[in-house]
Order: C-alpha cells, then sequence, then structure tokens
C-alpha cells in the first residue's frame, strides 16, 4: 500500500517539468520528399490525364498532406499510443460500458481472408459461408434473448434504439395511429430521448422512486392512448434489476403499447433470464459489451435488436434466411418493413467476434459471464461502501453508483476523485450519470477482474477517501502523472479549433 | 474458463466479504418467474483449436479476392492494405480503450482523432470535420438531418438518382417520421445528374441537394454546375463520395462552394469484409460546425500549458442534449478512423495522388479494350474514375456467373435497383488489378459473349 501512496507524489513532481513525452502532430513530422508507401510502377500504357480528366475535375496536389516514411508513422502512432490507458494494461470500470477483456481469437477468426475480403454486393451463392455465420449468429441470439426474431443490421447502441422505434411506429401507424410519446425514465441514457425523437416521437420523463426503479401508479398514471411505448433499462443505469418487469409489460400491453428494453446490460444476466420471456417487445444488445468485441477508442460497435411476433413484419431488410435446400439467402420481400438502416450488411466483422466469442463461451461460459460480473461488483460494492455514499441502497447486479456526498465537505467532488484514480493507475469509472445521483461514481467491473486486480482499485478507492480528508488538496489538484493534467476544457469550446493549420 | 481469472477460492473468499452464502444469492432481485430453468440451448465451449477449424470452414465457403481476380466496386473497393495499418490497430492502447471521455489518459485517441480530421478537410477542401459517422450511407442520412436544421422549415431534399442506392434507401428509411421529402432526380445520357431536371427539382421549397460523385454509375459530375443551380433557391449543397480514393485526383468538393462533404472511408485502407465496420465522413463549412452530428475534438493547453487533446462542443450532443441534440449518435467507428489516420498518413500527398492515377489510368485502359473490342457497350459517355457501367447482349448475372466459374469476380449488377438495366454491370479497377488481369477479364468476356452468338 504505502508504495502506491508514495508513487503518486514522486511522480507528481517530474510532471511538473515541461512538456514531456509529448508527440508532435503526424503532420509537423512531414517533410518533403519522404516516403511512407511503395506501389508497383503502372502497368498500363500512361496516357496523358488531360486525355482522362478534364482540368475542371481535377487537384494539382493536396496540399498540406504529410510525406512521412513508414518508421516516421510506426514510431508516431506507437508513442501516441503509449498516451492511453487500456482494459489490456487494466481494470477499466466503467459503469455501463462493459470494459471487459476483449479475446484475440476474435481477432484472428474476423481477419481470415475468406471473411475480411469477402464483398458486400457480391451474389448469396458467393458468401454463402457469410450467410451462414450471420444466420448462426441470429439463431444464437435468438436463444440468448428469447426473442422470435432478430436482425443484425444496426451497428451501434443508438441506431438499433433508432430501428426499434421506428418498428414500434410503423407497427402502431398500421394500426392505424402512431401515437405521439415514448416515457422514459429519468435514468436513462441520452442516447434514448435522442433515438425516441428522431423516430418522430415527443418524450414524457418517468420519475423513479426511492429504489431507482419504476412505480407502477405512476406508469399507470402516464400511459394512455398518445403513448408508443416505454423505453427502459434492464437492470437500470443503477444496476437494478426492475423486478416488476413483467408487470409493466402488461401495462404496456393493456393500452396498446410496446416495451422497448435498452439491453445495455445485459452482462448482468445473460444465462440467467431471458427479456423475451419478461414481455418485453423490443431489445437490442450492444455486442461490443456483453459479447467481448473491443470498444477501439469508441467504436466500432455492432448489434442485433431482438423482437417480439407482433413486431416481426417490420424488422429492417435484409433478413437472413435459409432456404429448403439448406442454402441461405438474403430477403427483401417484407412488404411492411421499415426498410433498410444502413448500407450493406451490418457490422460484420465485429458480429465474427461476437459469434467467436459466444462459441468460446458456449452455455456454461455465458452463465459464468453473469454470475462473475455481479459478484465482482458486489464485492467491490462491499469493499468500498463505508468510506463512499450509497445513494440507492437496493441490491445492485452488475455495477453499483456511488456519489460523493461524504467528501464533498472537504470539498472534494466526483470529478477530483476520478482524476486522482489515474494517479492510481486506473481509468476513472463513469462519473456524474445517471443523471439521478448527484456526483455518482459508477462503478462496472466486469467478470473478466481478476480479485488482486479489484482489491488493487479497491485500496486505491479508499486510500482516496483518506487522502480527501487529510489532503484534499492533493485530490482536487489530480492527476498527477498524466502525460497531461487537466485541460482547459472551456477554452477548446471557446475557440474552437478543430483541425491543425500550418 | 479462459476468459474469467476468479476461480473457487477468489470466489469463496469474496462471497465472505459480501455476506452471502452463494452466488444465487446475488440473483434474488430478479424473479423466480422469469429466471432460466436451464442452461441455454447453444454450441461451445469451444476451444481455439475448434474455433479455427469452424469458421475457416465457414470462410472457404466463400469466393472472394484471396484466391479470385476482382473487379467488385459499388461502393466497397479494394484497394491495398499497408500492414502497418492492421499492425498499429492490434496495439492494446487503441484497440481495448474506450471513448475518450478522461483526456488526461486518453491523448493516444484524443490526438489521433484530431490529426483524422485534419486529413478529411485536406482532402476534401472544407474546414470541419467530426471524430467519425457509422458508414457513408447513414453519414449522408445525417447530412440531410443538418440540412433540415439550418433550412428555416423547408422539408424538400432533393437527391441524384445516381447516389448510391442503399444510401438512398437508408434516407428513406431515416426520415419516414420526420415529414421530409426526398425528391430523386434521374440522369442524363452522359451518365451525369440531368441538368434540366436538376432545375425544375429545386423549387424554393428545397432545403437541400445531394448528390454523389463518381456516382453510382461511375461517373464523375460536374459539381460546379450543380452548386450553381442550388444556389438558386439557397439549399445546402452535399457531396457524397462513396470511393474515397478519389479525393486523391479529383477536385473535391469544397472548391466548388459545396457545404457538406459526407462519405464512405473504407477505401483508406479498410478491408471488404463484407460491408463493415467502415468509417463514414462529414466535413462542414465553418459555420454549420455548431450543427454538426457526433463528437469532435478539439486543441487546447493544460494547466501547465502544455497542447493537449479534448471532446470539445458536446452541446450538441446527446449525452447532453439528450432529446434535442444534432444526432443520437454516441459509439461511433474511431479504430476505423484511426486505421484511415494512418493510412492517410503513410500514403501521404503523392501516395493518394498515385493510387489516385492508376486508378484512372487502369480503368481507363480496361474500358477502352472493352469498347475497341465491340465486346461491351459503355451505355454512359462522362467521365469516370476507376468504375464504369457496362453493357452487354446478355443478362449481367449470367455474365457474372460466367466470370465466377474462371475466378474472376467480374462486377456487381445493377438490374437489381434499376429494372430496366438488367444487363449492366459495374466494373471497378484499382491499383490492385493487373494489366494481365485485364487482359484475361476481356478474353473470358469474348468468351461469354460469343458463346451467346454461336
Amino acid at each position: 500500500m504505502s508504495t502506491i501512496i508514495e508513487k503518486p507524489e514522486a511522480a507528481a513532481k517530474l510532471a511538473a517539468a515541461p512538456a514531456f513525452n509529448r508527440e508532435g502532430l503526424i503532420f509537423e513530422h512531414s517533410k518533403k520528399g519522404r516516403r511512407g508507401y511503395s506501389l508497383p510502377a503502372l502497368d498500363v500504357p500512361r496516357r496523358e490525364l488531360s486525355d482522362l480528366l478534364p482540368a475542371e475535375l481535377r487537384r494539382d496536389t493536396i496540399d498540406d498532406e504529410c510525406e512521412v516514411s513508414e518508421v516516421d508513422v510506426i514510431r508516431h502512432f506507437t508513442r501516441l499510443s503509449k498516451l492511453n490507458v487500456s482494459i489490456d494494461a487494466g481494470l477499466y470500470p466503467l459503469g455501463s460500458c462493459t470494459m471487459k477483456h476483449n479475446p484475440r481469437i476474435n481477432e484472428e477468426i474476423a481477419r481470415i481472408g475468406g471473411f475480411a475480403q469477402s464483398h458486400p454486393m457480391q451474389p448469396e451463392d458467393q458468401v454463402q459461408g457469410n450467410l451462414e455465420l450471420l444466420w448462426n449468429l441470429e439463431q444464437s441470439l435468438k436463444e440468448i434473448l428469447g426473442m422470435p426474431r432478430v436482425t443484425l443490421q444496426p451497428v451501434a447502441g443508438a441506431h438499433r434504439e433508432l430501428t426499434g422505434i421506428l418498428m414500434i411506429h410503423k407497427a402502431l401507424a398500421t394500426g392505424g395511429n402512431a401515437r405521439k410519446y415514448i416515457l422514459i425514465p429519468d435514468s436513462a441514457h441520452g442516447t434514448n430521448p435522442a433515438s425516441a425523437n428522431f423516430a418522430g416521437y415527443g418524450i414524457r420523463e418517468l420519475k423513479s422512486n426511492s429504489r431507482g426503479t419504476l412505480d407502477l401508479d405512476l406508469l399507470e398514471k402516464q400511459v394512455d392512448e398518445d403513448v408508443a411505448a416505454l423505453m427502459i433499462t434492464v437492470p437500470n443505469t443503477l444496476g437494478v434489476f426492475e423486478d416488476q418487469i413483467t408487470a409493466i409489460a402488461g401495462i404496456l400491453h393493456r393500452k396498446g403499447a410496446y416495451l422497448y428494453c435498452d439491453g445495455a446490460n445485459l452482462n448482468s444476466f445473460v444465462g440467467i433470464a431471458r427479456p423475451g420471456d419478461m414481455g418485453i417487445d423490443v431489445i437490442h444488445s450492444n455486442l461490443h459489451k456483453t459479447f467481448s468485441t473491443p470498444h477501439g477508442g469508441g467504436g466500432p460497435g455492432a448489434g442485433p435488436v431482438g423482437v417480439s411476433e407482433r413486431l416481426i413484419p417490420f424488422l429492417p431488410t435484409p433478413t437472413i434466411e435459409k432456404g429448403d435446400d439448406g442454402s441461405f439467402f438474403l430477403d427483401y420481400n417484407h412488404a411492411a418493413s421499415i426498410g433498410r438502416v444502413r448500407a450493406f450488411n451490418g457490422n460484420f466483422g465485429v458480429l465474427v467476434r461476437a459469434l467467436t466469442y459466444m462459441r468460446s463461451m458456449g452455455p456454461t461460459g455465458l452463465r459464468r459471464v453473469a454470475q462473475l460480473a455481479v459478484l465482482n461488483a458486489n464485492y467491490i460494492r462491499a469493499r468500498l461502501k463505508a468510506a463512499y455514499h450509497l445513494p440507492y441502497d437496493a441490491p445492485s447486479l452488475h455495477e453499483v453508483v456511488f456519489s460523493d456526498r461524504n467528501q464533498t465537505s472537504r470539498d472534494v467532488h466526483t470529478l477530483d476523485i476520478a482524476k486522482r484514480l489515474m494517479d492510481y493507475g486506473f481509468h476513472p469509472p463513469t462519473i456524474y450519470f445517471p443523471l439521478i445521483v448527484a456526483g455518482a461514481l459508477m462503478i462496472e467491473p466486469t467478470e473478466t477482474e481478476p480479485k488482486e486486480e479489484l482489491d488493487a482499485f479497491c485500496d486505491a478507492m479508499l486510500a482516496i477517501a483518506t487522502e480527501c480528508e487529510e489532503r484534499p488538496e492533493l485530490v482536487r489538484s489530480a492527476p498527477h502523472t498524466t502525460p497531461v493534467r487537466r485541460l482547459d476544457e472551456a477554452r477548446a469550446a471557446r475557440q474552437p479549433i478543430l483541425r491543425w493549420k500550418p | 474458463m479462459r476468459y474469467i481469472p476468479n476461480a473457487s477460492e477468489d470466489i469463496r473468499e469474496m462471497l465472505a466479504v459480501v455476506g452471502v452464502d452463494s452466488i444465487d444469492r446475488l440473483f434474488e432481485t430478479i424473479p423466480d418467474a422469469v429466471k432460466l430453468d436451464r442452461l441455454l440451448d447453444l454450441p461451445g465451449p469451444w476451444s481455439e483449436i475448434e474455433q479455427r477449424r469452424w469458421f475457416n470452414g465457414l470462410a472457404r465457403k466463400n469466393r472472394t479476392a484471396v484466391d479470385h481476380d476482382s473487379f467488385l466496386g459499388a461502393g466497397a473497393y479494394s484497394h491495398f492494405q499497408p500492414a502497418c495499418v492492421d499492425q498499429l490497430l492490434l496495439r492494446s492502447e487503441f484497440l481495448t480503450s474506450y471513448t475518450p471521455y478522461q483526456p488526461e489518459v486518453s491523448q493516444g485517441t484524443l490526438q489521433s482523432i484530431f490529426e483524422y480530421q485534419t486529413h478529411q478537410c485536406l482532402l476534401t477542401g472544407l474546414d470541419v470535420a467530426n471524430a467519425s459517422l457509422y458508414d457513408g450511407s447513414t453519414a449522408l442520412v445525417e447530412a440531410v438531418l443538418l440540412a433540415e436544421r439550418v433550412s428555416r422549415n423547408r422539408k424538400k431534399v432533393v437527391v441524384a438518382q445516381s447516389v448510391h442506392p442503399h444510401y438512398r434507401d437508408t434516407v428513406t428509411t431515416y426520415v419516414q417520421n420526420l415529414g421530409l421529402e426526398v425528391v430523386e432526380v434521374p440522369w442524363g445520357p452522359d451518365g451525369r445528374i440531368d441538368p434540366e431536371q436538376l432545375r425544375d427539382a429545386c423549387t424554393d421549397d428545397v432545403m437541400a441537394v445531394a448528390v454523389q460523385s463518381p456516382n453510382f454509375l461511375g461517373v464523375i459530375e460536374d459539381y460546379a454546375s450543380i452548386a450553381s443551380i442550388a444556389d438558386g433557391v439557397k439549399a445546402t449543397k452535399i457531396a457524397v463520395i462513396a470511393e474515397a480514393s478519389s479525393l486523391g485526383l479529383l477536385s473535391p468538393p469544397g472548391a466548388h462552394g459545396f457545404d457538406v462533404a459526407v462519405g464512405e472511408g473504407q477505401a483508406w485502407g479498410i478491408a471488404p469484409q463484407f460491408g463493415g465496420p467502415y468509417v463514414g465522413f462529414m466535413v462542414v463549412r465553418d459555420v454549420l460546425k455548431r450543427h454538426m452530428p457526433g463528437r469532435l475534438v478539439g486543441e487546447t493547453v493544460d494547466v501547465d500549458g502544455r497542447r493537449a487533446f479534448v471532446l470539445t462542443l458536446a452541446t450538441r450532443e446527446q449525452h447532453i442534449r439528450r432529446g434535442k441534440a444534432t444526432s443520437n449518435i454516441c459509439t461511433n467507428e474511431a479504430l476505423i478512423a484511426l486505421a484511415a489516420n494512418i493510412y492517410l498518413s503513410l500514403m501521404g500527398r503523392e501516395g493518394l495522388r498515385e493510387v489516385a492515377v492508376q486508378c484512372v489510368q487502369k480503368a481507363a485502359y480496361l474500358r477502352q479494350q472493352l469498347a475497341t473490342t465491340g465486346l461491351a457497350e459503355i451505355p454512359f459517355s462522362g467521365p469516370i474514375y476507376n468504375e464504369f457501367t457496362v453493357r452487354t447482349s446478355r443478362p449481367a448475372s449470367e455474365v457474372l456467373a460466367a466470370f465466377a466459374e474462371q475466378k474472376i469476380l467480374g462486377g456487381v449488377a445493377i438490374g437489381e435497383f434499376f429494372p430496366e438495366l438488367q444487363n449492366d454491370f459495374l466494373v471497378a479497377v484499382t491499383e490492385m488489378n493487373t494489366r494481365e488481369q485485364m487482359d484475361r477479364y476481356v478474353e473470358v468476356l469474348r468468351g461469354v459473349v460469343t458463346k451467346e452468338a454461336r
């Protein structure tokens, strides 16, 4: 422990030295005449460009583009990479983000030439391997989610939400009244209201109760003939399972509305329970969370949407089908479909990785995922609850949300605690979310963390709690050991510099 | 379980700290009525040996450029993929990090995005690029929505019929409940958008005009004349670029007064991988930057005055503005944008041009061979970059099937999108295609066509 506490202070002195370890922009490495590539010589007779393209359609140069060698490029990006922290280097406890280990066999499989070099506009008979893979992925997701059909087209959580709400809109409109509002709890992720808006709906916000869940009485009052659906996250952003989920579904269905489930937190109950058995009409699953595909600094993601029987006619096109002869095909023949939500066939490369992961885990492994994810989160909760305030004390599953209430009396806030964690070598948790918790610290360790790492994290959090009491300034001025320290974010927004200029 | 470190001893110790006697106790808030009383019915668990066996078996059922000559395009292209790109992508610090919300420990990702944004500006001739969108089709959607936000209540968007059909379909899906009207304008005999029909379509309730160049038929549009027509009704001018390598040689949309350039960055070193993940880009004039969807990275300083990068102008985004955000996008295509940045840096000013020049020269060669031998008709006379439409006397699907028998992926049939063009297909030629491949292409086509004649 003592070394952990000392290290940040020693490094703090070092960090006070100006501009260490900073890497210039690739454009600043540029020197005339340097080359990072070679191409075969042109093997057809070279014609005058002016014979091929009129001058007004051409550019002479790409002004200010860089000229660098391969060595420059490798060094530059390697140095840049060292300025990031990553899940491969240690616990990355972002709540709601499910930062779990990214298995390398997934990367290898996705890079097999027969997959990586396959083209999205080839006839079906040339890509039977891909279609069989996608068909198998849909079968597996149907079983995992308990839903009768799943589309693999959408490529991210927000994209999926839009797809799901568009389907609900189309289904209701087909029945004669598309309705006007989507109900969204105040604990929801920001993409929920944004997606509902872009699908053509207004938003009605629902207050959470003291457990962080929904009150059935309140819901009953809010669901009227204008409400198209409730968008709910299960378990919610506090990690609390909506134990009245079937009753919630019942209320909506009785009024002719739909229950949309944001499946971002599927990691907490995969293999334990299934959305389809809860009366849910639409569920999306973030394959870049539960199914281990890498986050890549913000994407790509991928993602399926599972739907209940009555929404199947409205699925986006194409769907993947298996013919009587055992061959696979893309089916565009869905008259009521909402249409195409993206060019081509979804984020295929991500889908390959997710199926690889499902096969690595199998049914026993997937169940173990939820069990250990929940145990790990509850272990952190147990170890930290004496030092950090727990605003909602209902039992939580895969994540735990603390607040800074115990620390604010020393004028230390969530942001400071988050920044100080960096000095201990950890990425901070999700902060100031969900919005219903003032000063939220939302911690999700996932199942892939060993106990030693959880202990090191808890030790760091406890040490910071002590520092908040004894040396609050040290925490308020953190981080001290990172490549850069706190940034002037106001300046970035007030005088935006959004590109390099020579 | 190789991805789950904690074993029985750890679990016993942790349960003791939590104060429960079994893991099942932690799931008591999930009602028994919805709990699964069995294991999921799924294959596995598989070892890596079994994974390789099964997935390689599937991959072998595909026909790809690995062992075929490929002339496939139509929005996804076979280009040179430098070894460096994928090697660098596999670095843990890029691959396994999250969205850079904590800038002190994410400068690598943030600086790379800033560089990516700069490349986009230089290539398109516009001012402000975002951190990435999902792909070319959804980038076009976002451009249309942006135009609507700045349009003062105009609701009509004019889209060239020669914009990629998947892109047009995606726009139709997205706007179906937003009260927007999409008006499509056909092409003329040269394959370019018909200027008279464009002028007729540009009524004063039109908020945006979107054209693709090179268009879906392979023909390069005349940005200047389109801009002058759109300017007549003060519509936002949107250029769609589905073949990003063309920006190495073709005059960029920003040079002709276009307001927004969107497109697909797959050509920048990204494998075709059956359609994704790719990277959508969007670049706008400076006055539009606060209407931009998605993440933006800006330069600033830290408390010690050192240059640093940070996500900025976030008040546009859903995590702040929720229902009133400029877009619902959250997860984007950051890793693919990094790949594009590495590719663009490596190729640089000269390499990007050389790739584009080789594309133009080689495509011109094959196009001329096909035309002069009389084996195929070239139905559109407009200037091309690296792709063109070919028409023969036989249905395109039959011709392409005959090519496949000779291990040639000969092109993309377009009759599915334009029923009157059943005999037409697109042929794309890049720096990856050799003269020998092209000469063989001509010979195989000769066989296919003459077989029909007999």
